[in-house]
């Protein structure tokens, strides 16, 4: 096969990949490309502020918004690692989504900010040793 | 029709299969009779004998709650529905002029629609198959009209072609010439010979020639042919210059670039297959007409705190938030259709298995933005009536309005439907940082009109909606392994309702199959008892 023959064939193989049954009502295939962010305050800002709210302290509606603001539960790292890795009730886990270093920033970022003042960095290979795989397809 | 009476009609056999055996065995039936084989649907469920005084308390005047309200009274119980909100319709939802909308983290907007113009925050479009849906809209006087899906003069936006938008039809025209010019020159240095007859190589010729409209000498090239599928630079007129001139085929590494087959597979899916309907006035129309049957059955601002079951009925406690009383309601049984984010953080003495899996599951996020423009610039520059065009960049798309086609005046156009990463930072934006955002990234499509033609905008993001705290339920296929069936199971005198227990996951269809599974399940419980 030449060079342009294989690019067809992977085209035509990724239709039959996309072409997936029983999908929830999503815009398309468009919207994939998203700015990366990098440091803990971009992750946190373009991430996690969409539920924890601007300013950490989450919200109430008929459930709530868990506040990471003044939370002593974020005096072990493990938490917050653990809570991106695999998530809790609605909020999904990230492994696949955020790497780990990004979650290590953005765990450093939360133990600093918001009334906390966990001095020591997060690093990648601690978020890594808790990290795990990331979930399988959605059905 | 002079043997009427005589041999039983398909639809009086399917009826009494249906009396007999139970919806099941209608299914069965009728997808054997080449019937209904798109549809899980099979009918509204038949229940009726309920015990005298049996009481159910649902939980949710969404979809799914209303659905089991009005079923059940049918059936003969006396139901009470407790909703959080002050409006009925749960995620069916439409935002017009005048509504005040306030979400988690306190930003209030005021919508500034026009009359008639609408944003539909959460379902848009019906897929034709979703019977169920239909069969109810029909049944309240819900008026349905085209949803138009895929339009093949809108747009798509890329990083090919130094990022200027192109047509659908011309990428998706150029894609598939191509493919069949180059299957065909396999087939002549004899690649296929091994897998196709002779008679089958030619048929296949004959179909990449047809299909992809090459010439006569089995090339993809600059000819009136091929502008028929992706249009021409000068279409054919009258007169004296009535002669069409033909437009130049893209390079064809730009069109693998665009990545245009990820449309093309989208529009081939199941769930976006024209055709798909709309209720004429905005998505809402929906559960303003459930609504409109269980009325009195609803008690409103009823924030649920605390679910307990014991042998003898289901207690569940509730503040009313208007006043901020608390109260407590009981029935004998419970539908519960809370979304299950919400559920998980409500105190209750459900089995552990059950709230096990109800934690398991997490919820999408996505982000729906309106923008009304002076005038329908996309209909009257460009010729784009209804559809989508599509981008990369977060909003994912921008969708035209599918009514009041040439009328003047201000028109609502779907400025963003982002999800995943995408929905996030726009969920996280102030509403007028998205607008902003929506504007910009919009103008790619239409950059003279979209700033100068601007009015209003409204924007949903799910993450942020009070009554629901996310979008709609993500499972996979360990959750489902592990947790689906538990979910559905009666527990006691309890049984959970709505998209997230379905397979139709995220919509409207889900919640109202799961809701006639569930109900109809109850009451066969509830007679046994």
């Amino acid at each position: 096969m030449t060079k342009t023959h294989l690019r067809i064939a992977a085209a035509l193989v990724a239709m039959l990949l996309i072409a997936h049954p029983g999908r929830a009502d999503e815009p398309g295939p468009g919207g994939q490309k998203v700015p990366k962010p990098v440091t803990g305050e971009q992750v946190y800002r373009t991430v996690c502020q969409s539920c924890h709210m601007a300013d950490g302290k989450g919200a109430e509606g008929a459930g709530r918004m868990p506040a990471l603001a003044a939370n002593p539960r974020l005096a072990a790292a493990a938490y917050p690692i653990v809570m991106i890795a695999k998530g809790r009730g609605a909020m999904p886990g990230f492994v696949g989504t955020l790497s780990p270093a990004q979650a290590a920033n953005v765990v450093t970022y939360i133990r600093t900010h918001f009334g906390n003042a966990y001095a020591a960095p997060v690093t990648e290979a601690e978020v890594k040793a808790l990290y795990g795989a990331p979930p399988p397809a959605e059905r | 029709m002079t043997d009427l009476g005589k041999t039983p009609t398909r639809r009086e056999l399917l009826t009494a299969i249906g009396m007999i055996g139970g919806t099941a065995a209608l299914y069965q039936a009728m997808t054997t009779m080449a019937h209904a084989a798109e549809t899980q649907f099979a009918g509204p469920p038949n229940l009726s004998g309920a015990r005298k005084g049996a009481t159910v308390i649902v939980l949710g005047a969404g979809l799914a709650g209303m659905l089991a309200a009005y079923e059940l009274t049918k059936a003969g119980y006396r139901v009470r529905i407790l909703e959080y909100q002050n409006r009925a319709g749960g995620r069916n939802w439409s935002l017009y002029g005048g509504d005040t909308y306030t979400e988690l983290g306190g930003a209030t907007q005021k919508v500034q629609f026009a009359p008639g113009n609408y944003l539909n925050p959460g379902p848009w479009r019906i897929p034709h198959h979703h019977r169920t849906l239909l069969h109810y809209c029909k049944a309240f006087g819900v008026k349905l009209e085209p949803f138009i899906q895929f339009n093949h003069n809108a747009y798509v936006h890329s990083d090919a072609f130094g990022g200027k938008p192109q047509r659908f039809k011309s990428l998706a025209a150029d894609f598939e010439g191509n493919v069949a010019e180059l299957l065909n020159k396999s087939i002549d240095q004899k690649a296929l010979d091994a897998t196709l007859t002779a008679e089958d190589r030619d048929k296949l010729k004959e179909a990449l020639r047809d299909w992809g409209m090459l010439d006569k000498d089995m090339r993809y090239t600059k000819n009136l042919r091929s502008s028929e599928h992706r249009g021409f630079d000068r279409p054919p007129g009258g007169g004296v210059n009535g002669s069409p001139i033909p437009s130049e085929p893209f390079a064809f590494k730009d069109v693998l670039d665009s990545r245009i087959w990820t449309q093309m597979a989208f529009f081939m899916n199941y769930e976006f297959q024209t055709t798909m309907f709309q209720p004429v006035g905005g998505m809402g129309m929906i559960g303003k007409a459930f609504g409109a049957q269980v009325q009195p059955l609803v008690t409103f601002n009823a924030k649920v705190s605390k679910i307990l079951q014991d042998k003898k009925g289901v207690t569940v406690s509730y503040t009313d938030t208007s006043t901020g009383q608390a109260q407590t309601a009981r029935a004998d049984y419970c539908v519960c259709t809370i979304p299950l984010g919400i559920l998980n953080q409500i105190e209750s003495n459900l089995s552990d298995p059950l709230k096990a899996a109800v934690a398991a599951v997490p919820y999408s996020n996505s982000v729906k933005i309106g923008l009304e423009m002076n005038r329908r610039f996309w209909e009257e520059d460009q010729a784009i009536y209804g559809g989508h065009s599509f981008t990369n960049q977060e909003i994912s798309l921008i969708s035209y309005p599918n009514f009041d086609y040439l009328k003047d005046g201000p028109a609502v156009l779907l400025g963003a439907f982002a999800s995943g990463m995408g929905a996030y930072r726009l969920g996280g934006m102030t509403p007028e940082e998205r607008i902003e955002t929506a504007l910009a990234q919009g103008s790619v499509f239409h950059p003279a009109q979209y700033r100068k033609e601007y009015r209003n905008g409204a924007s949903v993001a799910w993450s942020r909606v009070p009554w629901t705290m996310g979008c709609c339920a993500r499972w996979n296929e360990d959750t489902r392994k592990q947790h689906y069936q538990t979910l559905v199971g009666i527990d006691d005198r309890v049984v959970l309702a709505g998209e997230h227990a379905s397979y139709v996951g995220c919509w409207m269809e889900g919640a109202l199959l799961s809701s006639i599974d569930a109900i109809t399940r109850l009451h066969k419980r509830a007679l046994e008892a």
